[in-house]
């Protein structure tokens, strides 16, 4: 019953974590249709700012919640304007042109900090769950997950400025035609989705560990959760996060963390032959 | 067929690299040697060129069948002692995977962006895979497949069959440049053959094609195997020739290379992505002997601007170029005749 309960939170961490490291992407590939295969690298970036942060003696909390979002989503509206802006509708040009931004930032990542992991240590103690001791940070990556989910939603849903959003990505035309800009609706979409995606990579950081190549773990499965979820990005994340979370995680109880990677991007591309909408595009498919 | 001038530059390139045979003859056996890299790498090159260029393909995990065949050909020639079987599987394996990889892609119909991403994330999973494989209870017969560390002392290529005659360094030199004169000249018969112009209808335009009765997931399956077989002929040939082979082979630097020699020597040639990769490997290699800057900074910054200045290659822009200046020679070598005549009429 314990272990069960254990086993459940874990679960739903691994299924945080995913929710995390996609929303950026959500953001930026789901709604924007921009391929970012830098996405990896927006992470690290986050990680490098509390790293930096601590060094400067900033509270690690504020460095985390605060810092990261702001300095990874500026360098995103730094992105967007010198670069990606030049590469809207064309796809594989987008895909090749980030993967080189990926590249050069990892590059000279390690060239400034050095190929090495840097630790960061934030503390919340532990929870005691029926005899068993369970990370309180866990929890509070879920919490922080579905907070991040409720704003998203709500934003997206209910303001004028997600509505400004959706229609901008929809019919760019229609919204100049309104007296929209489409070019600063990109550049600020494009800028909250880099600030998401700093945010999770600073949150991640504690557990990670900070390195150059931290990316390359995640932007794989960042790519397939947002691609498995469909053309409803909020629906479609939280859906495919569940089921490759939970894959993943029951996969890596039984075997190793390895196998639960692989397991979780095996399912996700038998699920692509299977659903190759996503799954938005079969269920759900009114929702956001 | 062929057309006339096709067939005349394919028979100069297919010389100067017949040309090359002699080199062991003449030039410092170790230049031979690490010319033998680049020739293995330029085998690499072309098959992607094949896949992404005349199949529109666009793979982005083309260096998970280099390193397969690596791989295969490691295993199988330390378990067979004799690498003529190592040979066929150092084809077979990545063929096989290709394959099994293709139909879940190409029968799922997933487009051009979700196919780069799939086969990105395939390497992916292999690297990982291969990398945790450290513990001495990973091995397949006698080999131990060693994580990170990679497979050291894989044997030298033998002749067929007779496992004590080793090739030397320079034989290794010659089979490989003659396996890429067999790959450049087979790829050119089969671009301008009826299976080529299949395949690059498809790529121009799928859902004419299977209009008119062709099986458009076929044909690009097909593509899709033969160029993961010609990635692990590479593969095998480059674990052979450095005796060693680690689950490198297999990250996103491999394969992000191998894409960038394609675009920078254009999509629609072959020769193109050959002289890109040795020219960029030469850069590289230089750059990284000089300790100037960091390899991936270079890569990706070449990357950058080449997507953003010449979207259409190196090689084709050079040839715009060079017929852009040979139309203004001829215009003011014209207009200024025309001057003399009417200075000569006046």
């Amino acid at each position: 019953m314990t272990f069960s309960l254990v086993v459940m939170i874990e679960v739903l961490r691994a299924v945080a974590g995913l929710v995390l490291i996609s929303t950026g992407l959500m953001i930026i590939f789901g709604m924007m249709r921009v391929i970012n295969i830098a996405h990896g690298e927006f992470l690290m970036l986050g990680g490098y700012t509390v790293v930096m942060a601590g060094k400067a003696g900033v509270n690690p909390w504020i460095a985390m919640l605060v810092l990261a979002p702001i300095v990874v989503g500026l360098f995103g509206v730094l992105v967007e304007r010198l670069f990606i802006r030049f590469f809207y509708g064309r796809m594989i040009d987008t895909l090749l042109a980030t993967w080189g931004l990926s590249l050069f930032l990892m590059g000279f990542v390690t060239v400034v900090f050095g190929n090495t992991v840097t630790g960061v240590s934030v503390s919340l103690g532990s929870v005691d769950v029926g005899g068993l001791r369970v990370s309180g940070y866990s929890f509070f990556l879920i919490a922080v997950a579905v907070i991040i989910l409720i704003a998203t939603y709500l934003v997206l849903r209910h303001t004028k400025l997600g509505l400004i959003a959706r229609g901008t990505m929809q019919n760019p035309g229609m919204a100049a035609a309104l007296k929209i800009n489409p070019s600063v609706v990109y550049m600020a979409t494009f800028g909250i989705g880099a600030a998401l995606t700093g945010l999770a990579g600073a949150l991640l950081a504690p557990i990670t560990g900070v390195v150059p190549t931290m990316g390359i773990a995640f932007v794989a499965q960042a790519f397939i959760t947002v691609i498995a979820g469909g053309p409803a990005i909020i629906t479609g994340t939280i859906s495919a996060a569940s089921l490759l979370g939970s894959v993943s995680q029951l996969t890596t109880f039984a075997t190793t963390p390895v196998v639960g990677d692989v397991a979780l991007l095996f399912v996700a591309v038998v699920l692509l032959r299977i659903l190759p909408n996503g799954i938005t595009g079969k269920f759900f498919r009114r929702s956001i | 067929m062929m057309e006339r001038s096709d067939r005349l530059a394919t028979a100069a390139v297919v010389l100067v690299l017949v040309l090359m045979f002699g080199l062991p003859l003449y030039a410092d056996p170790f230049q031979v040697m690490q010319l033998t890299l680049y020739v293995v790498l330029s085998i690499f090159a072309l098959s992607l060129a094949f896949v992404w260029g005349v199949g529109g393909i666009l793979c982005f995990g083309q260096g998970a069948f280099f390193g397969l065949g690596g791989y295969a050909f490691a295993i199988a020639a330390i378990n067979f002692g004799d690498t003529t079987g190592a040979c066929a599987l150092a084809l077979l394996v990545p063929a096989l995977a290709a394959a099994a990889l293709g139909y879940f892609m190409f029968y799922g119909r997933l487009n051009d962006v979700y196919l780069g991403v799939v086969t990105m994330v395939f390497s992916l999973i292999i690297w990982k895979l291969i990398n945790s494989t450290a513990g001495p209870e990973w091995h397949i017969g006698a080999a131990r497949l060693g994580g990170f560390n990679g497979i050291p002392s894989i044997p030298s290529l033998n002749w067929p069959g007779r496992p004590s005659d080793q090739l030397d360094p320079l034989q290794i030199f010659q089979v490989a440049l003659g396996l890429l004169i067999v790959v450049y000249v087979t790829m050119k018969i089969l671009k301008s053959s009826h299976y080529g112009r299949v395949a690059i209808a498809v790529r121009e335009n799928e859902t004419r094609a299977a209009l008119l009765g062709y099986d458009v997931r076929f044909v690009k399956l097909l593509v899709f195997t033969f160029g993961g077989m010609i990635a692990g002929m590479a593969g095998g040939l480059y674990a052979t020739y450095q005796a060693f082979i680690d689950p490198n082979v297999f990250s996103l630097e491999m394969s992000a290379k191998v894409l960038i020699w394609v675009m920078a020597g254009g999509l629609s040639t072959f020769l193109g992505p050959i002289i890109a990769c040795i020219g960029l490997q030469y850069l590289a290699l230089y750059l990284a002997e000089n300790t100037v800057v960091n390899s991936q900074v270079v890569l990706g910054g070449i990357l950058c601007v080449l997507v953003l200045a010449l979207p259409s290659g190196i090689i084709p822009a050079l040839q715009e170029l060079a017929l852009w200046t040979i139309a203004r020679i001829r215009i003011a070598f014209r207009t200024r005749s025309e001057v003399a005549l009417q200075d000569g009429a006046s």
